[in-house]
């Protein structure tokens, strides 16, 4: 369990950070190292050069930008989960904060190192796919902008240019009306791999009816899956009847089997997890007065 | 690579290759054997210590990236030689340990949430320790040791610092 040998080199700039990925297309980005130096450990990963920004402040920190909550790439999961812009601006991606690995595990993980690794499991990439964060990369001069449908395609497959580097990730800020956020998880210990993960905001109006249910499920398939509830906009919200859109858009969700659970048994888990969030969003929004 | 690492308040100069972890560090360069290998890939605790102040697998840190940052193992916590730190004091009283292995990460774990919060909830000390895994006790009575541990250092005046730390 040692890894094969690679060159270190701590960039102090994007610039020179992008300027060694391009020179050196084995070498691969070491950010808060969770994911990448166990793959490293096991050999699943043998890049040529580790290219550390960990410390790079231009990819560190939370504030707002217009109208979107910035989160560097670089900035670890507890700062997020402790921030309370992020807890104002973005509860839905707190929420899901929480049940990322460990508290040992965020102090180094980081925001952009879960999204650019894009583990089906991850929770921060189902939080920006629920809530249609931008994922942003720089690579040389050009900075490119995805968005999470377009960019996640596969298991740890990504559209990201192979020389680019995440410099942000930009959630759009707390939307207008009474919000409410849910994630519920099933994994075998609290913050390892979700068999199945749902996360829900619940946007209501004034007198209650529904402004939108943004859902999204994880760990059943291949990527984050976005699931379309617009056409409860505008109508009061009834558990009832959630259930019965929620059901049918799920109905025929494509699932992974494994040895953790059945392809049928993550399906389930995954309506069951998504009516659950969406009843925690909307108690929460319920009692949100804004 | 030549790095300095500051480990339990000394630092030192030492050469490794960029592949090389903390916790292989720490064992086999600087003879610190209390951090415990287990795993190797993150999922068992067992090499917990704390870097400025807060609990990090040291198996998932090279040990070039540590210059600057100043990393506590389990030998760095008693005051002094044979006295023992509260908290492994707690886990001593409660029998909060058999075979031991995984004590060392347990109780920086532990460290780290009572350095910011010395009144910890029982869902708080469970949320702290799920990273780390124990195949003796049970679970049951490490978590008596962490809430024993937290009740004395919010009665004792011993550690000031702990206010700063967090």
């Amino acid at each position: 369990m040692k890894p094969a040998p690679f060159d270190y080199f701590r960039p102090v700039s994007i610039g020179e950070a992008c300027a060694f990925l391009a020179a050196n297309p084995e070498a691969r980005v070491l950010a808060g190292g969770q994911t990448l130096i166990p793959m490293l450990a096991m050999r699943l990963a043998r890049p040529s050069a580790l290219v550390d920004v960990t410390r790079m402040r231009e990819l560190t920190g939370i504030d707002l930008a217009g109208d979107t909550l910035r989160i560097g790439a670089a900035t670890t999961q507890a700062e997020a989960l402790d921030s309370a812009l992020v807890a104002r601006e973005a509860p839905l991606l707190r929420l899901a904060l929480s049940n990322v690995g460990h508290p040992p595990t965020r102090v180094r993980g980081t925001i952009g190192g879960s999204i650019a690794h894009a583990d089906p499991s991850a929770e921060i990439a189902l939080a920006a796919t629920i809530l249609g964060a931008s994922i942003v990369y720089r690579d040389g001069d050009e900075e490119i902008r995805f968005e999470p449908v377009d960019f996640f395609i596969g298991p740890t497959i990504t559209t990201a240019p192979p020389s680019g580097l995440l410099t942000h990730v930009a959630f759009p800020r707390r939307p207008k009306g009474r919000v409410g956020a849910g994630f519920r998880e099933i994994a075998a210990r609290r913050g390892d791999y979700a068999v199945a993960s749902a996360g829900a905001q619940v946007v209501l109006h004034g007198d209650g009816t529904c402004a939108s249910i943004a859902l999204g499920v994880g760990g059943v398939g291949d990527v984050p899956v976005n699931v379309d509830l617009s056409e409860l906009d505008g109508t009061p919200f009834a558990f009832d009847r959630v259930a019965g859109v929620v059901a049918a858009a799920l109905a025929d969700l494509e699932c992974v089997g494994d040895l953790h659970a059945t392809a049928s048994y993550r399906r389930r888990a995954a309506i069951q997890l998504a009516m659950q969030a969406i009843g925690d969003a909307h108690a929460v929004a319920m009692e949100d007065a804004a | 690579m030549r790095v300095p690492l500051t480990v339990n308040g000394t630092t030192s100069e030492i050469d490794v290759e960029p592949r090389i972890t903390l916790l292989d560090a720490l064992r086999d360069l600087l003879g610190l054997k209390g951090t415990h290998t287990g795993c190797e890939h993150g999922v068992c605790g067992a090499c917990t210590v704390l870097a400025d102040g807060a609990a990090v697998r040291s198996c998932l840190m090279l040990a070039v990236q540590c210059d600057g940052i100043a990393i506590t193992t389990i030998e760095g916590l008693a005051p002094g030689p044979g006295e023992l730190d509260v908290v492994q004091d707690a886990f001593c009283e409660t029998h909060g340990l058999q075979c031991g292995y995984c004590t060392p990460g347990m109780i920086l774990a532990a460290s780290g949430l009572l350095a910011k919060n010395d009144d910890p909830t029982d869902h708080e000390i469970r949320d702290a320790l799920s990273g780390n895994i124990c195949r003796c006790t049970g679970y049951g009575q490490i978590i008596e040791a962490v809430a024993l541990a937290a009740r004395r250092l919010r009665q004792n005046n011993l550690r000031p610092a702990l206010d700063d730390a967090g």
